[in-house]
């Protein structure tokens, strides 16, 4: 049999319909590249700030000092002979000219040489006055020798030393003299001219120099701080979440305080500094500026940042720790005291590290109690004035001298690091002691 | 003897009751009558009883007493007339009490004999250290002896009667230490009070910021009419200190409000679209070691304190777009060092973190279902996010953009540094505008006297601030939580 094979139509490949895949796909990829813009702005900005940051602060970790033989001339510091009957002599002697003969002495440059030597004035810090004094008074039996001192350059000759002046510019533009960037290139040639590590960044209190100015005030009151922090917060918060989480029955009040905690979270920063200005200060009489009234605004701020967390904290114990601890008699304080609270330790740990950090980098509200104070002594109780470390950043930003902002970025790469190990802390307290149930 | 005296003696006084109510307790144990409570129970009753009772009551009493000093003190100042050396009630007793306060650093020899002038007054206490105000007057000299003498009485009286106190509850605790008492439960209640009074510390709180801003707003509009601070377009409040009378409407909030809202939009503008973009990307796309790489990176932007952000757009962001800005046109700069576009622009990145976490925690709540449906039809991925799993957590979104609107209303530093502090009314982005919160810093950072508008005005932008922010939040919130309960 033959069967006729026809000719069969070939089958065709059937006309694909146009559901517009190629555009959807399109789309789809536009929508990834958008996504992976939005990440990148994010991540490019932070790398941004960070590095213009850094790249301002990290020569104030350094400071231009010059070693200086200084004659510790009697004849200077005490022309009248009287300083055995008047010891205030001492004090009030002329130290920086020391100073100034020993410059002039180191570069060959005779007294008489009335050009030279306006040169050489505003070349060393003013602060050497401070650091001569202390010397001579700690020990007036070196009047009359020689030393050898390390003494700071002025912030102008520091910024030069570093290239932050454009040497290019006309003289008559720039704060630096010709002259005095020949004394500078002369000494650093012979060596005794070098950036030191800048101790005075942070011990020092408020100067209106930039050179002597440091953030030891601040560090101090932020510690205080932090420490009345910890000691109200932590209690505090703890206690309220326990009687939120474990014992409060449904009632209105409880539900009046869950909502006011959540709302107080997300209160505006100012609005406490604003409370601790009327109820601390006005009403109850503390003192402004003080490191106290600081600390109890940010407890009061920090306060429901530490119940949220203590609050997830215990919720996350389960159950049965509570029911094993009361079916074997524990009353329902013991259960909790004795039994979650310990559970729930690391997590409330994180949470009030992470809170503290927070109240750290906080300013607002300690513009408006004043910690915005020129102090230039340590604070010696949580009563006297104080400022704290993100509000001396804000003060030197306000600073019209550029040698200000160097010291300005400084501190905020101080204050950085130390969230920085905090927030750090707070992680490797969470992975090492955090419970999966 | 000053307080705390009395408060370490009331607090050793405990420690001892502990001490000797653990012995008494101790004695029990083992004994034929089977023990209620363990003896340290027993030990920590003693110490609660001896301490709270006493402690509560030099608490009333302190307040209690300076309460009568300063009625004591205002009845014997002369009457207040219009020609009186201190024109102000509350200042003329702000200047007694320094003067007592700086009379007792004088020694009793110096006191017996106080010179009747405060001329000759001034040099002695300056000797001491004390600096007053010159416009401390003679008849307060004797007023503030007597203020002295009655504070002490008062003190002393007060703490002899809590040393009273704290012995009777050490005795009562004691002596009622027996084998069946239910120290335990008592100790317990107490522990339970406490736990109660710490968690109504939020709501104290609350009350206080309400509280206080309310009085000293009451005081600002005793001098400015509610309708000059509200509608005024015009803000100047240093002029109103001289000229008294037609001082008004120079504290005009519209100003301060539309640039405070003008900036909160441009930071939404630039955080919304990021922060929900990212959020999306980590939830739906990024694998995961992308996401554990760049999730923290993301939220260190919110763990950078504020004052980073304002000085990043002072110094290097505000002037590179002004130079930038004068490259483009050639010469003249149309983008100011400090303008609502720089400061919006930062603080729209500092919230990004913001918006993405709250996105992210919503989008997840999204059942997986709407999404396997999504797909199983057909569609792609990019098609479900838009048309199913963002239409479905709308809601939370919108809850969440209030949030972040709200932290961006009441944001300050950021401001402060980057916005501006001239009250200017204008539509361009580019020029300065100023907002509440600059303000309040503004009028509060300085040399304060608190009765001038001038500063009360402050409180008065912070009750705006505090009911704008609270509305917004509670109207967020609300809206979070109904969404969440819709997928739970």
């Amino acid at each position: 049999m033959t069967a006729a094979v026809g000719t069969l139509p070939v089958a065709q490949a059937p006309a694909r319909r146009d559901i517009g895949l190629k555009r959807r796909y399109a789309a789809e990829t536009r929508f990834r590249w958008y996504g992976r813009v939005a990440i990148s702005i994010g991540v490019i900005f932070l790398a941004v700030m960070l590095i213009s940051i850094v790249s301002k602060g990290y020569t104030s970790f350094m400071q231009t000092s010059v070693l200086l033989p200084i004659t510790f001339d009697a004849k200077v510091i005490d022309p009248q002979d009287k300083r055995a009957t008047d010891p205030s002599v001492l004090i009030k002697a002329n130290y920086p000219n020391l100073a100034r003969d020993a410059l002039a002495a180191r570069l060959g440059i005779s007294p008489d040489d009335k050009p030279q030597m306006a040169a050489l004035k505003g070349f060393i810090s003013d602060g050497v006055r401070t650091q001569l004094r202390d010397m001579v008074v700690a020990d007036p039996s070196i009047i009359g020798t020689t030393r050898d001192v390390w003494v700071l350059a002025s912030a102008n000759i520091d910024s030069a030393y570093k290239g932050q002046i454009d040497l290019g510019v006309a003289e008559t533009n720039r704060k630096v003299s010709d002259k005095q960037v020949g004394f500078m290139n002369k000494l650093r040639d012979e060596g005794v001219m070098a950036g030191k590590f800048n101790t005075g960044l942070f011990v020092n209190g408020a100067s209106s120099r930039p050179e002597t100015s440091g953030m030891g005030v601040a560090i101090i009151g932020s510690f205080y701080m932090m420490l009345i922090v910890l000691l109200l917060a932590l209690p505090i918060g703890v206690a309220a979440s326990i009687y939120l989480e474990e014992f409060a029955k449904k009632t209105r009040l409880t539900d009046i305080i869950e909502v006011n905690i959540n709302n107080l979270a997300a209160v505006p920063s100012i609005v406490f500094g604003l409370l601790g200005l009327a109820v601390f200060i006005n009403f109850l009489g503390l003192p402004r500026s003080a490191a106290l009234v600081g600390g109890l605004v940010l407890t009061l701020m920090t306060l429901p940042t530490i119940i949220i967390a203590t609050r997830a904290a215990l919720a996350a114990v389960p159950p049965s720790i509570r029911s094993a601890a009361l079916g074997l008699g524990a009353s329902k304080t013991q259960a909790v005291f004795q039994h979650v609270l310990p559970l729930a330790t690391p997590g409330i740990l994180t949470g009030t590290i992470i809170g503290l950090a927070r109240a750290l980098g906080e300013t607002a509200p300690l513009l408006l109690i004043g910690m915005v104070a020129f102090v230039a002594d340590y604070p010696t109780t949580p009563l006297d004035p104080a400022t704290a470390l993100p509000v001396q950043i804000y003060m030197w930003a306000n600073e019209a001298e550029r040698a200000f902002v160097e010291r300005m970025s400084g501190a905020i790469i101080i204050l950085l690091v130390f969230l920085m190990v905090m927030n750090i802390t707070a992680i490797v307290l969470r992975r090492r002691f955090e419970r999966r149930w | 003897m000053p307080m705390t005296y009395f408060i370490a003696i009331i607090l050793v006084i405990g420690v001892v009751a502990y001490i000797i109510g653990r012995q008494r307790a101790a004695v029990h144990t083992g004994g034929a009558v089977k023990q209620h409570s363990r003896p340290h129970y027993h030990a920590w009753w003693a110490f609660l009883l001896a301490t709270v009772p006493a402690l509560l009551f030099l608490i009333v009493w302190s307040v209690g007493s300076s309460v009568y000093l300063e009625r004591h003190i205002e009845a014997q100042l002369p009457p207040q007339t219009a020609d009186s050396a201190v024109p102000n009630r509350s200042l003329e007793l702000g200047l007694v009490r320094s003067l007592a306060n700086g009379l007792r650093r004088l020694d009793a020899a110096t006191l017996d004999k106080l010179p009747a002038t405060f001329a000759e007054l001034q040099p002695m206490l300056v000797a001491k250290g004390v600096a007053l105000a010159p416009d401390t007057q003679d008849y307060m000299i004797p007023v503030a002896v007597e203020t002295n003498r009655a504070s002490d009485g008062l003190r002393l009286t007060g703490g002899v009667i809590g040393l009273i106190l704290s012995l009777a509850g050490a005795g009562i605790a004691v002596r009622g230490i027996q084998p069946r008492t239910r120290a335990r439960n008592n100790v317990e209640r107490i522990v339970l009070w406490a736990l109660l009074g710490s968690s109504t510390i939020a709501i104290l709180t609350t009350v206080g910021i309400v509280l206080s801003m309310l009085f000293e707003t009451f005081h600002f509009f005793a001098s400015v009419p509610l309708t000059n601070f509200f509608f005024g377009t015009v803000w100047d409040p240093r002029f109103a200190a001289a000229g008294a009378g037609d001082s008004a409407g120079q504290f005009g909030l519209i100003p301060l409000l539309a640039g405070t809202l003008y900036i909160a939009l441009v930071a939404l503008l630039v955080a919304v679209p990021i922060g929900l973009m990212s959020a999306v990307y980590m939830a739906e796309y990024a694998s995961r070691r992308v996401r554990s790489i760049v999730k923290p990176t993301l939220e260190l932007l919110a763990g950078i304190p504020t004052i980073v952000y304002g000085i990043f757009a002072l110094v290097t962001l505000g002037p590179f777009l002004r130079d930038l800005s004068a490259a483009l046109t050639g010469g003249t700069p149309f983008i100011q060092a400090q303008s609502i576009f720089t400061a919006g622009l930062v603080m729209g990145i500092m919230l990004i973190p913001v918006v993405s976490s709250l996105s992210d925690d919503i989008i997840t709540a999204v059942p997986r279902a709407m999404r396997d449906g999504s797909l199983g039809l057909g569609a792609t991925r990019s098609e479900t996010i838009k048309r199913v799993i963002l239409p479905a957590a709308l809601p939370g979104i919108v809850g969440a953009v209030l949030l972040t609107a709200s932290r961006a209303i009441g944001e300050t530093m950021i401001v402060v540094l980057a916005a501006g502090v001239a009250a200017n009314l204008t539509l361009n982005p580019f020029e300065a505008m100023t907002t509440i919160t600059v303000k309040i810093v503004n009028q509060l950072t300085g040399d304060l006297e608190f009765n001038s508008p001038q500063t009360l005005v402050a409180f008065a932008l912070g009750i705006t601030l505090f009911v704008v922010t609270l509305i917004m939040n509670i109207v967020a919130l609300y809206i979070v939580r109904k969404y969440r309960e819709q997928y739970e």
